[in-house]
């Protein structure tokens, strides 16, 4: 533990989990953010990361354990409310409109207004002029705000998704997938601003199944497997080289190891051994 | 085994910003291929085409009263175009508006009469219907998720049925009964159905009425926070309330500004003719929805604006006036549509491809 996650965290998941009927999607989660740090979630598809990101961003209530906001229960029940509480979420899909304006979308469902009521209307030039200063500050500087969103590269619309999410007042920010349908290069442009955001301040959860640019930004690592953690530890109890056997499959994968072994032509010795993917496992700290 | 060589994450640096004023990636297309992208303007040139088109092979047409019929006959269908090109921007259509005017005006009309009150009432009570009937088919559309293409046409049959056995239940005819000398019809007619002279030529009110309701419409839609939600349910309903915005009020609404929308052409047909003929209205929601979309409101949500259906139901009001006075067989009237709609559509998908091309 280093000196910084001592204090008390934003967001705090003590045991949480999430039934559909009768399918157990999540289960005993622990999860802690802190201010000023970045907490990577990582796990293979279907292992609960958009449940568990789904719950913390109020699109979905969690059915077991708790929920702690700056250290009291919440349970959300719009996003609008976790919006309100400085939860962002940067979704997979950017929950951009491709068709809008780039300006209209940096400021969808905050619009600022001016003018008494039959004439309030939005602050088209204010608000202009904010997306402009705004994305200016994280680096982006774009021709034309009013050219539609659909235009502009994905790492550039991830960009914008996250400088909004900034100006909006965000503490936490969560991120689904920013590098996941990214090249090398978007990937590392949108590394820099996850440390941008985290350098503000902010509480950054970065959802990921990449644990190299999980292991870029990343203070502390969690690993979801089938709805359950696997693994959570800070950065100063994992390496980037457990980190990744964990993703690829751990304990599963050193059992495949041995059922490969069987079958002539496969060269198993590069693979680690079961004893090397001891790792601090979750154990709610 | 838990020692790693960086205790410290590896990217530290935050972004500097751009030094640059552009990033000189995007060239700026020329004016006019600008201009051209946006519907309105393609369909503002294809109502001059029309214009200009009649102007030369029907006389007729120049003249001025001609004229006050030909944006009378383009008001009654632009009036009911304007929440119907909303809906659509807000990506969702509403099949049954045609008979919903013929309801709005039977409920007016009955009521009225059956009940021997002053119109005024049934009026009152056609808007509460009108409305009833927009937020019905708005909830089932957001709580089924169900395409409003099916939930609308369900309204759309259960309307015509409607309409068509209630007032034979009522009045034992398939017409309602004339309301002309009952309180407060006088009134209402002035409201509704008057008309008034500019320089010799009898102009109707609802022309006015349709250019009022069209600015207003233009003004919501791009000045005011409504407006942006309506382009932004219709874009991308999830991304839209992700990010706070009221998916179901604004749906909800839309769907109820259509329904008023029904209510206000219900009564001008009631109170210029006096009657309603019950099996009306059939056929008119797929005007109003061709009038939207070659008035560049893309079909499946997220783009259009209020000034296009206004230029687009004009083109309708042209081509049906004009094929009259220019002694043509009225029946071509169909085949203009056909071809008009077409037209628009494959410019929209021109303009959608275009706009989303990286």
């Amino acid at each position: 533990m280093t000196s910084n996650e001592t204090g008390a965290p934003v967001v705090e998941l003590k045991a949480a989990g999430k039934s559909y009927g009768n399918i157990r999607a999540l289960h005993g989660v622990n999860l802690t953010v802190h201010a000023g740090k970045v907490t990577c979630v990582l796990g293979d598809n279907g292992a609960g990361k958009s449940t568990l990101i789904k719950i913390i961003s109020g699109l979905h209530q969690h059915t077991e354990g708790e929920f702690l906001v700056d250290g009291g229960a919440v349970r959300f029940s719009t996003p609008r409310e976790a919006l309100d509480k400085g939860i962002a979420t940067v979704y997979q899909d950017l929950a951009v409109v491709p068709l809008m304006p780039v300006w209209r979308n940096f400021f969808l469902g905050s619009e600022t207004t001016k003018g008494p009521w039959p004439l309030r209307r939005l602050d088209i030039e204010g608000m202009k002029k904010t997306a402009d200063r705004e994305l200016r500050e994280m680096g982006i500087v774009l021709d034309d705000l009013e050219q539609p969103i659909g235009t502009l590269s994905g790492g550039q619309r991830q960009c914008v998704a996250i400088a909004r999410a900034v100006y909006f007042g965000a503490r936490v920010l969560i991120l689904d997938e920013p590098t996941a349908a990214l090249g090398v290069k978007q990937s590392g442009v949108v590394l820099k601003y996850i440390a941008a955001a985290r350098d503000r301040g902010l509480g950054v959860i970065f959802i990921t199944h990449n644990p190299h640019h999980a292991y870029m930004v990343g203070d502390h690592f969690s690993v979801l497997r089938l709805g359950t953690m696997e693994l959570n530890a800070s950065r100063d109890e994992v390496s980037l080289e457990e980190l990744t056997n964990h993703m690829a499959g751990g304990s599963e994968l050193a059992a495949l190891k041995h059922e490969l072994s069987q079958v002539r032509g496969v060269d198993v010795e590069e693979l680690p051994e079961a004893g090397d993917l001891v790792a601090p496992v979750a154990s709610g700290e | 085994m838990s020692v790693t060589q960086h205790a410290e994450p590896a990217v530290t640096a935050p972004p500097a910003p751009g030094p640059k004023e552009t990033d000189g990636r995007t060239a700026q297309r020329p004016l006019a291929l600008r201009l051209l992208a946006r519907p309105e303007v393609g369909v503002f040139l294809g109502a001059v085409a029309v214009y200009v088109f009649f102007l030369v092979s029907a006389p007729p047409v120049r003249d001025g009263s001609s004229m006050a019929n030909v944006l009378y006959q383009s008001s009654t269908i632009g009036i009911m175009a304007l929440p119907v090109a909303l809906l659509m921007v807000g990506g969702e259509f509403d099949l049954s508006s045609g008979v919903a005017v013929i309801t709005s005006a039977l409920t007016a009309s009955m009521l009225a009469y059956q009940l021997s009150m002053n119109v005024w009432m049934g009026v009152l009570l056609a808007l509460l219907v009108s409305l009833a009937i927009g937020f019905l088919n708005g909830w089932l559309v957001v709580k089924t998720g169900l395409p409003s293409f099916l939930i609308t046409l369900g309204s759309f049959l259960i309307l015509q049925g409607v309409n068509l056995a209630v007032t034979k239940l009522v009045t034992g005819n398939v017409a309602t009964d004339d309301i002309s000398d009952m309180d407060g019809f006088d009134q209402a007619k002035k409201v509704f159905a008057s008309s008034f002279e500019v320089g010799g030529v009898q102009v109707k009110i609802t022309i006015v009425y349709w250019l009022v309701f069209a600015a207003l419409a233009t003004w919501v839609l791009l000045r005011t926070k409504y407006g942006n939600w309506i382009f932004a349910v219709g874009g991308n309903k999830e991304s839209a309330r992700a990010v706070g915005v009221p998916v179901t009020f604004t749906k909800i609404s839309l769907f109820m500004l259509v329904g008023f929308g029904a209510w206000f052409v219900g009564m001008h047909n009631l109170f210029s003719f006096n009657t309603v003929q019950s099996g009306e209205g059939v056929g008119q929601e797929l005007i109003y929805i061709s009038a939207a979309v070659i008035g560049g409101c893309l079909l499946t949500g997220g783009a259009g604006s209020a000034i296009g259906p206004v230029f687009g139901a004009f083109m309708f009001g042209m081509v049906q006036q004009g094929i009259v006075y220019a002694g043509w067989n009225p029946d071509w009237f169909k085949a203009f549509l056909g071809v008009m709609l077409l037209g628009a559509v494959l410019i929209n998908l021109w303009v959608s491809r275009t706009a989303t091309r990286r």
